[in-house]
């Protein structure tokens, strides 16, 4: 296929809109390309630029409940009082129910953009030609680099007998908030630790290690700081070195 | 009138997973959060009223995006937004300058920024197809326009963003502009 016929579908392709063949022939197309893996690349971090940036507004605590409550009595009153004298009371239940999905899809949706903005970070660290500022495999070289430069401090863990080495850090920022970035290396795989002020919602995560976009994460809050372990690395690695900084005091 | 015989909470149960979507629809149609608060307030009020009148099975999603949209356009904010629309093609014709760096801290103010700053027309079709990832088939049914249409007002508004974006970041950072 001429690249000038793949320019017209260029969009299309990137929005997951060519038939699957047409789809498939561009694939190929791209792989032998580079001027056009380089446009498809363009669209595609365009994309993902606005799905980020776009995701900037959240309805009021206020709101939310007014509209809520709002909704549940003019659905009811939709009905005729006959239906209404039957289903009102498993209305009311599910309208709850489904209030609560709201809160909570609310918190969950919060928290995998969390995670997306801290894979993002993580991917562009290693992406980066200086991945971090303070290069030492020495905690106690790393943790005083950040003295004075985010406005609180945190302990590092022995790593000796395990398997994990330090390779340095760097100040990251999320959501406009100073924090460390400390990179550790396990066997050939690198992974991050992010450490930032909690910000009010240390009942909100889970605790549990999870799965997304190929990563796995961690998080925990302790002495009024957030950690979050990211890495493209088997959960057991993550919890163990969640352990160690858990334990580092 | 509504249809009595649909089931008690269809409605409930269809509408309100989309409110945090509806809600930061609107409140980019209307940069205001007040303003954005009375329209989603007004779709939910519409959709509630003729909610009798929508078929079950098809499209609910794009059904309360483009009542939301509508009721937009035809507040004093979305007209007056909506009689700056031919901005877009000036806005789309400047060539791109090329920038060749990576986006990082930066790039989501800017595209924030940027995104604020685009015609109506043109940040609405890209929060549909980026933020809502709805299909171009999907697109036309909440804007109301031919599959056609969608694709080239999209690619205008790409366009746009893109020499937005790449005039703020001159001397920063940027996602390659081809």
């Amino acid at each position: 296929m001429a690249c000038e016929l793949m320019r017209e579908k260029l969009d299309a392709y990137v929005d997951g809109e060519l038939l699957p063949s047409e789809a498939r022939q561009f694939g190929i197309h791209v792989r032998g390309c580079s001027a056009c893996a380089v446009d498809v690349l363009d669209r595609v971090q365009m994309k993902k630029a606005v799905s980020g940036a776009g995701k900037a507004y959240e309805a009021s605590t206020e709101f939310r409940r007014r509209m809520l409550g709002e909704l549940a009595k003019a659905d009811r009153g939709r009905k005729s009082w006959g239906w209404k004298l039957v289903l009102a009371p498993a209305a009311l239940v599910l309208i709850i129910s489904l209030g609560l999905m709201l809160l909570v899809g609310r918190e969950k949706s919060r928290h995998e953009r969390t995670f997306g903005e801290l894979a993002d970070l993580h991917v562009m660290t290693l992406a980066s030609a200086t991945p971090v500022d303070v290069v030492s495999t020495d905690r106690h070289t790393v943790k005083p680099w950040f003295e004075g430069k985010i406005p609180f401090a945190f302990n590092l863990p022995e790593l000796q007998g395990t398997d994990f080495t330090l390779i340095g850090g760097k100040v990251a920022y999320l959501g406009q908030s100073p924090g460390a970035q400390l990179i550790y290396r396990i066997r050939k795989h690198q992974v991050s630790v992010f450490i930032f002020q909690e910000r009010g919602e240390a009942n909100a995560w889970a605790s549990d290690p999870l799965s997304m976009l190929s990563f796995t994460f961690q998080t925990w809050s302790k002495n009024g700081l957030r950690y979050y372990v990211v890495g493209d690395i088997p959960v057991s690695d993550v919890e163990s070195l969640s352990k160690l900084f858990r334990d580092a005091g | 009138m509504p249809d009595q015989s649909l089931p008690a909470t269809t409605f409930a149960e269809l509408a309100l997973p989309l409110f945090d979507q509806l809600y930061n629809f609107a409140h980019w149609l209307t940069q205001d959060r007040s303003e954005a608060e009375d329209l989603v307030q007004e779709t939910y009020t519409k959709a509630l009223r003729g909610f009798g009148g929508f078929q079950i099975g098809t499209n609910f999603r794009a059904w309360m995006f483009r009542i939301l949209r509508n009721a937009f356009l035809t507040s004093r904010t979305g007209l007056k937004a909506s009689s700056g629309e031919e901005e877009l093609d000036s806005l789309a014709s400047v060539d791109p300058s090329p920038e060749d760096v990576l986006i990082q801290e930066v790039e989501r103010d800017i595209v924030r920024q940027a995104l604020t700053e685009l015609p109506v027309a043109s940040r609405e079709i890209l929060l549909l197809c980026e933020v809502e990832e709805m299909k171009y088939e999907e697109i036309a049914q909440v804007l109301q326009i031919p599959i056609g249409t969608v694709m080239s007002r999209l690619y205008r508004a790409r366009q746009a963003l893109r020499n937005l974006v790449s005039e703020k970041l001159k001397g920063k950072t940027a996602w390659p502009v081809s």
